[in-house]
């Protein structure tokens, strides 16, 4: 029996809370998208639940009318696992920043993927610490100045998809607060995986690290700077997609005019391959947002999902004799009765 | 077996004792926890009232035959109530010179001193830093030495099963187990049964193991070394089926009986820590009972699932010792502010950092008042005794469902690991927890429209409303951001922070209306001194009580089980004596709260050596604290 999912428009999906980034902010397009895509995958408001934790990023929840959680920094993950799986029937998606996913809430983070708990995280990568006014994040690219790096950041900066699919996450997306339509598409195959999903999303702090992505999403450079990953077709970018990627055994994988190879040379993308190593290289080809840089979906595989198992261990232990008894339970033990 | 019933006939002298205490030690591979189970478990079923201690090192395997790595396990067995593992032990099993070395001073003077002579060789004396053998030179004079060539004895017992001598050896814990068993009379039956189906799948281990055990009992009879066995006659007790069950066992019980009688399914998150590790395993074993639970990637994680699973409407449990506690402190504080019943049960061990990991310590109660920043109080329940653990889990459940509010329910390693009978429970008399859930609006705004507030407050218990995740219309955000009273909205209002600090605190406190008054017993008219306790301690101050009262003096005790809020008529009961004094496993914490709170000048004795006080040395601090003139409530007054 399929039940019958109300008909919903955006609207119904906006809470009446004041959204309050600050303007300009890449934040506002993406909870556009989200917003807008709710709709569209055939769940209700009241069986969905957001989970965040701190920063500019976290406080998305308060703006989504469903059931809402905004914890701890680093945390929602862990909480989003606990929920997940006590209660399956949930949706439950995880909206969390650079610094709140890949620092403090980093071990959450790669245990909460290799586990495959079905929920959906979506990383809003800045590349910068915003609600605490600028200091260098984990994806802040090295020799960055802020106020905390005066001279210069020393630290080798997270590429958060190589963190991930290292982690061996089942799902695994790129995509960014400039192209809706992207946004719409990689967002709901996020959300129709069974596991758990990780999607980096390029977005502007206009405010402390203003024109980050630029040299990768403004609409002028897109297409020679953006790599567009699509399952079973040949990696190819640029105009008349004139270059493309291959592998190779020495350089692993690299960017190629299409015409010096040929067509058949390059790699055809396969996002359900089991081994990860492929999608690996993927997310290492550009070293930062101003080389060549692929967006779409990685990774994509089948995997045991971890709440369905433990639900399933579950039906198991009680299928033949029925759910635990209490008394059963006290007499479980050597007893002896005084008369 | 009626090779050993057949001689244990009515015409062998039995001498009859009302208490015995036997501790039994040896190195961390001789199996003597396993020993002192048995000999539990038998002495459990004949209906002796028992304690135990077992008090292990916390290596896993510390080289064999050092002093670091002796464990040990004291059972006090009687004929009538106690509540003590015992003082000194009346009889002490040492398997090798460590542990005679470790655990000699513990016994009596002239007590029974059993030790396998087999491993007081050369090599192992030198191990335990004995420059002569201590079973010639006199140094145990002062006790009835009993040799037992133990080892050679199980090899000798087990040759004709074609054991290797290496796996025979093994054997020798049972051999002394038989050896113990005949010495005190223990039915033997349970013991035998229990060895064949634990070793069924290994026959000729079980095979050695019980011929070991038969070869120590048919010893014990035939070496004339042993003049006569004793008797320890089963204690009154109230009719009703008994088992015998430790701390962690009975505490895991209490959650999923909570958990049946909420309705709520039982959640548990966690990351395995000494000594709390045991109700991670025991509750994963009952998934019949629909228990889920997360071995999580750390301490944080491990609240933080519970906290999610509480969210959903489950009975969130995070299991941690104090190391975890720490970690913990701001998931505690985001619970204090998302008023969701969640458990956080801490079993104690000794601290700082790693401390003593395997012994025992109550030094959390301040943590659990004020580990966390800001004002964010919680209530704590704390366990007396082994089998009280099931139902401090359940009245820790009560408070914190009731009250939509994280509880703390403090255990420690000697509850943990400690046993005694306990008379199992009516399923129908268990306290029924169950709760609502709003379904519906409960408020309506000045535009007319219906809508939830998930912070408005029942009137009695300020309770809020609790919505959960799947019901239609009731989408709300709640979180760790200071919330407008009522609509539950993000407020950075002063006057409404300040609203909602004190009515949180108003909450906490209130509970103090549906908690037991505390029970004074003893001398409670005119006892000269109270005895106020919390915890693990009660055992040694109940014995400790008595043993002052029968010299005469006028004691008085109370034990808290509930440590915030404390009981409604505390204060008054305090003032009540010219004395007050607090026993604690740590330096005068619940003295410092009761002096805080109270005004009355609590005195304090401290015990932190990782073991229980013994009633003996309970004993003497009262009657020290009665001469000393300097402690007393009348300067307040
Ligand atoms: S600080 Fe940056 S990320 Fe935060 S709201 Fe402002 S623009 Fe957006």
């Amino acid at each position: 029996m399929t039940e019958l999912i109300p008909v919903t428009s955006r609207k119904d999906w906006m809470s009446d809370q004041e959204v309050r980034w600050c303007p300009g902010c890449g934040d506002y397009s993406i909870l556009a998208a989200v917003q807008l895509l709710m709709p569209d995958l055939g769940i209700t408001r009241e069986d969905t639940v957001f989970v965040s934790g701190i920063g500019c990023a976290a406080r998305f929840p308060y703006y989504i009318n469903t059931y809402g959680l905004h914890s701890i920094h680093g945390r929602a993950p862990a909480i989003a696992t606990g929920l997940a799986m006590s209660r399956p029937d949930l949706h439950v998606f995880v909206v969390t920043g650079d610094g709140d996913a890949l620092s403090i809430g980093g071990n959450h983070l790669i245990h909460a993927l290799r586990r495959n708990i079905n929920i959906t995280i979506l990383m809003f990568n800045n590349q910068i610490y915003g609600l605490t006014k600028g200091q260098y994040s984990p994806t802040s690219e090295l020799g960055k100045v802020t106020k905390s790096t005066p001279f210069g950041s020393l630290d080798h900066p997270f590429n958060p998809l190589s963190l991930a699919i290292g982690a061996e996450a089942s799902f695994v997306a790129r995509t960014h607060d400039m192209d809706r339509a992207h946004m719409l598409e990689t967002f709901r195959r996020a959300y129709e995986h069974q596991g758990a999903s990780f999607v980096e999303v390029f977005q502007n702090c206009n405010v402390f690290n203003d024109h980050a992505f630029e040299g990768v999403t403004a609409k002028a450079v897109r297409e020679e700077m953006l790599i567009p990953l699509r399952h079973g077709e040949p990696v190819r970018f640029g105009t008349d997609g004139g270059k493309g990627v291959v592998i190779d055994a020495q350089r692993g994988a690299h960017i190629v005019d299409v015409d010096a190879v040929g067509l058949d040379t390059l790699l055809v993308h396969d996002e359900a391959r089991t081994d990860p190593s492929v999608s690996f290289m993927l997310s290492r080809l550009a070293r930062g947002p101003y080389e060549p840089t692929p967006i779409g979906v990685f990774r994509a595989v089948d995997r045991l999902e971890y709440s369905a198992e433990v639900s399933r261990q579950i039906a198991e232990a009680q299928a033949p004799a029925g759910p635990g008894r209490l008394e059963d339970l006290l007499h479980s033990g050597t007893t002896w009765t005084v008369d | 077996m009626p090779d050993i019933a057949e001689h244990t006939g009515p015409e062998v002298a039995t001498e009859r004792l009302d208490r015995v205490v036997i501790r039994f030690a040896g190195d961390s591979g001789d199996g003597m926890q396993l020993t002192g189970d048995r000999f539990t478990d038998a002495s459990a079923l004949f209906g002796n009232d028992l304690a135990t201690l077992p008090d292990f090192p916390a290596e896993i395997r510390a080289p064999a035959g050092t002093l670091a790595g002796v464990s040990a396990f004291q059972v006090h067995i009687s004929d009538h109530d106690i509540t003590t593992p015992g003082d000194a032990p009346n009889v002490l099993v040492a398997m090798n010179p460590a542990a005679l070395r470790n655990e000699v001073s513990r016994l009596e003077g002239g007590g029974t001193l059993i030790v396998n002579e087999d491993a007081f060789g050369e090599r192992n004396l030198t191990k335990a830093g004995y420059t002569a053998n201590p079973l010639d030179d006199g140094s145990l004079d002062g006790y009835t030495l009993y040799r037992v060539p133990m080892s050679s004895l199980t090899l000798r017992a087990v040759e004709e099963l074609g054991v290797k001598p290496r796996d025979a050896e093994r054997s020798k814990n049972l051999f002394a187990l038989g050896l113990v068993s005949w010495m005190y009379t223990r039915p033997v039956e349970e013991t035998l049964r229990w060895i064949e189906t634990k070793f069924s799948q290994k026959p000729q281990v079980r095979d050695a193991n019980l011929a070991a055990f038969k070869a120590g009992h048919a010893f014990g009879e035939t070496a004339e070394l042993f003049d006569h066995p004793y008797a320890v006659d089963p204690a009154p007790r109230r009719p009703g089926t008994y088992t015998n069950i430790t701390g962690n066992t009975a505490l895991t019980w209490g959650l999923l009986a909570a958990s049946q009688c909420s309705h709520l399914p039982l959640f548990l998150g966690s990351y395995p820590i000494t000594p709390a590790s045991d109700i991670l395993h025991e509750l994963s074993k009952h998934k019949r009972f629909g228990v889920r639970t997360l071995q999580a990637e750390d301490e944080i994680a491990g609240i933080g699932a519970a906290i999610g699973a509480a969210y959903g409407g489950s009975l969130g449990v995070t299991t941690t010792s104090g190391p975890g506690m720490a970690l913990k402190a701001e998931a505690m504080g985001l619970a204090v502010s998302l008023e969701l019943p969640l458990l956080i049960v801490d079993i104690q061990r000794g601290g700082p950092s790693t401390g003593l990991p395997t012994k025992t310590e109550a030094a959390d109660l301040l943590t659990a008042y004020y580990g966390r920043h800001g004002e964010s109080p919680l209530p704590i329940v704390a366990a007396y005794s082994p089998s009280d653990c099931f139902w401090a889990a359940l009245e820790a459940a009560r408070i914190a469902i009731k009250y939509r509010t994280p509880v703390i329910l403090l255990s420690d390693g000697y509850l943990a690991n400690g046993s005694e009978p306990w008379l199992l429970p009516a399923v129908k008399d268990l306290p029924d927890l169950s709760t609502t859930f709003a379904t519906s609006p409960n408020h309506t705004t000045e535009s007319g429209e219906e809508v939830f507030w998930p912070y408005l407050r029942d009137p009695d218990t300020l309770a809020r409303a609790w919505a959960l995740p799947g019901t239609p219309g009731l989408m709300h955000r709640i979180g760790g951001l200071e919330k407008e009273d009522g609509s539950g909205n993000i407020s950075y209002d002063a006057e409404n922070h300040a609203r909602m600090v004190h009515l949180r605190a108003a909450k906490i406190a209130g509970i103090a209306a549906d908690i037991p008054e505390v029970m004074v017993s003893g001398d409670v008219e005119d006892a000269e001194v109270l005895i106020v306790g919390w915890g693990s301690t009660w055992g040694a101050i109940d014995g400790a009580v008595n043993r002052v009262r029968n010299q005469g003096r006028r004691v008085a005790s109370t034990h808290l089980t509930h440590l915030n809020p404390f009981p409604r008529n505390l204060g008054e009961v305090l003032r009540r004596y010219p004395k007050v004094l607090v026993p604690e496993m740590n330096l005068g914490q619940l003295s410092r709260l009761l002096r805080a709170e109270f005004l009355v000048d609590a005195g304090s004795v401290t015990n932190m050596r990782g073991v229980p006080f013994t009633a003996g040395e309970l004993e003497e601090a009262i009657l020290d604290y009665l001469s000393s003139p300097r402690h007393g409530n009348e300067g307040i007054r």
